[in-house]
């Protein structure tokens, strides 16, 4: 494994909160990663720290194997689309795929048509006159047409309709197994990305909480079912993460992989097993209410 | 697809059925990897994965520079390999939910008959 990114002990924090806590990662070469958590989690705070738009107050990040910040030669191969990206006034969706047609080495103007067809982009309109669909538009297509060796999507999808999203993944996993480049995909439509993802990072009040496969982070928890007292049997000394029931019948997902004997002693007991989805995960982790703050 | 299962065992499972259908004929060629992760709408990589698990176990074979073939024999070795697991991954749970349910052998038997004429 080629890390494009690598961070140690990356904290960062605004007035009396937490936004980053002592965050060490890399970024896999090649690889699409999904960055998920909560609002206010410290996603676009990270995001932001690795495309070079501050300096990291505490920690280092490289990027490229160099510092990010100013760093002409690592910004060239860098892309983040955000979702609050703001255009020079009297832009038009067309003046902007221009720009970055000029900025980015590996810009493909045939795949950027393509793609403006695709989402019915109106090229001659004034930026400011695009729909919150059509804007988002804009920023999917640079994002995919410049063909950048790191790219981030920030909940790149705002006013997006169910059709236009599927086109984005799709042509995002086309594109992306052609040209093998790093992508971050930072969005709370986890169930959507689900698949298309080959690594998770789940952070939650600055802190990293999984960094693994997508494989793995599918198989960190198991929701268990039955009887009570069977399942309450079968959770004594794990990790609880939810707890529900009805009558005397109780769920529970509990964290960790399961073994082979922990499922053939479920199935004696008369439990089922069930996997937990990413967003499920995601949620049963994160759900906590208690934020950090500094005295 | 199926939660329970690991997407790229998935995608193993789906092409050995194609196999065993006849969908897939030995020595023809199968789609790539790429191909197969766009249809599932699945990461690359998960797709590679579940290509791999069948060029391990000898079912694909790759030619260098074209792509990847069923091997010959592929499809037999593949229903012998899950007759073996009929027993287990059929009629045990079969024999369990008739258990609970309080069907016995001549039930069930009378069951399978009325089944085969369906």
């Amino acid at each position: 494994m080629n890390a494009v990114v690598e961070v140690t002990g990356l904290s960062k924090r605004f007035k009396d909160v937490v936004a980053l806590d002592d965050v060490s990662l890399s970024l896999h070469e090649n690889t699409i990663h999904g960055l998920l958590g909560r609002n206010g989690a410290g996603k676009t705070t990270l995001m932001q720290l690795l495309t070079g738009q501050d300096f990291p107050p505490h920690g280092t990040v490289r990027v490229f194997g160099q510092h990010p910040v100013e760093n002409a030669a690592v910004l060239r191969r860098i892309c983040f689309i955000k979702e609050s990206q703001k255009y020079p006034e009297n832009f038009t969706a067309g003046h902007v795929l221009r720009s970055a047609s000029w900025f980015y080495e590996g810009w493909d103007q045939g795949f950027a048509d393509q793609l403006v067809r695709e989402f019915r982009l109106p090229l001659k309109r004034e930026i400011k006159k695009l729909s919150r669909g059509q804007l988002s538009a804009v920023g999917v297509i640079v994002g995919l047409a410049a063909r950048a060796p790191l790219t981030f999507f920030d909940e790149p999808y705002l006013g997006l309709d169910a059709v236009a999203r599927q086109l984005f993944y799709d042509r995002l996993l086309e594109d992306y197994a052609e040209h093998p480049r790093t992508v971050v995909l930072s969005t709370h439509l986890i169930d959507e990305v689900a698949n298309l993802l080959e690594r998770v990072i789940l952070i939650d009040q600055g802190r990293i909480l999984i960094d693994d496969e997508a494989e793995n982070a599918r198989r960190a928890a198991t929701t268990v079912a039955g009887r009570a007292d069977a399942v309450d049997a079968f959770a004594a000394g794990r990790e609880v993460l939810h707890r529900s029931g009805l009558g005397g019948l109780s769920a529970v997902t509990v964290r960790g992989q399961l073994s082979d004997q922990d499922r053939a002693a479920a199935d004696a007991a008369g439990l089922d097993l069930s996997p937990v989805s990413l967003q499920d995960l995601v949620v049963r982790t994160t759900s906590g209410t208690d934020r950090k703050e500094v005295a | 697809m199926d939660e329970g299962k690991p997407i790229f065992v998935q995608i193993a499972e789906q092409i050995e059925n194609d196999i065993i259908s006849g969908a897939l004929p030995e020595e023809g060629q199968v789609p790539s990897t790429n191909e197969f992760a766009a249809f599932h709408r699945i990461n690359p990589a998960t797709a590679g994965k579940g290509v791999n698990r069948l060029v391990d176990a000898g079912v694909l074979y790759k030619r260098r520079g074209i792509g990847m073939f069923v091997a010959e024999g592929a499809r037999a070795r593949l229903i012998e390999g899950r007759r073996e697991r009929f027993q287990d991954e059929y009629l045990g749970p079969l024999l369990a939910e008739a258990a609970k349910l309080g069907i016995d052998r001549q039930q069930l038997i009378t069951m399978l008959e009325k089944g085969k004429n369906a």
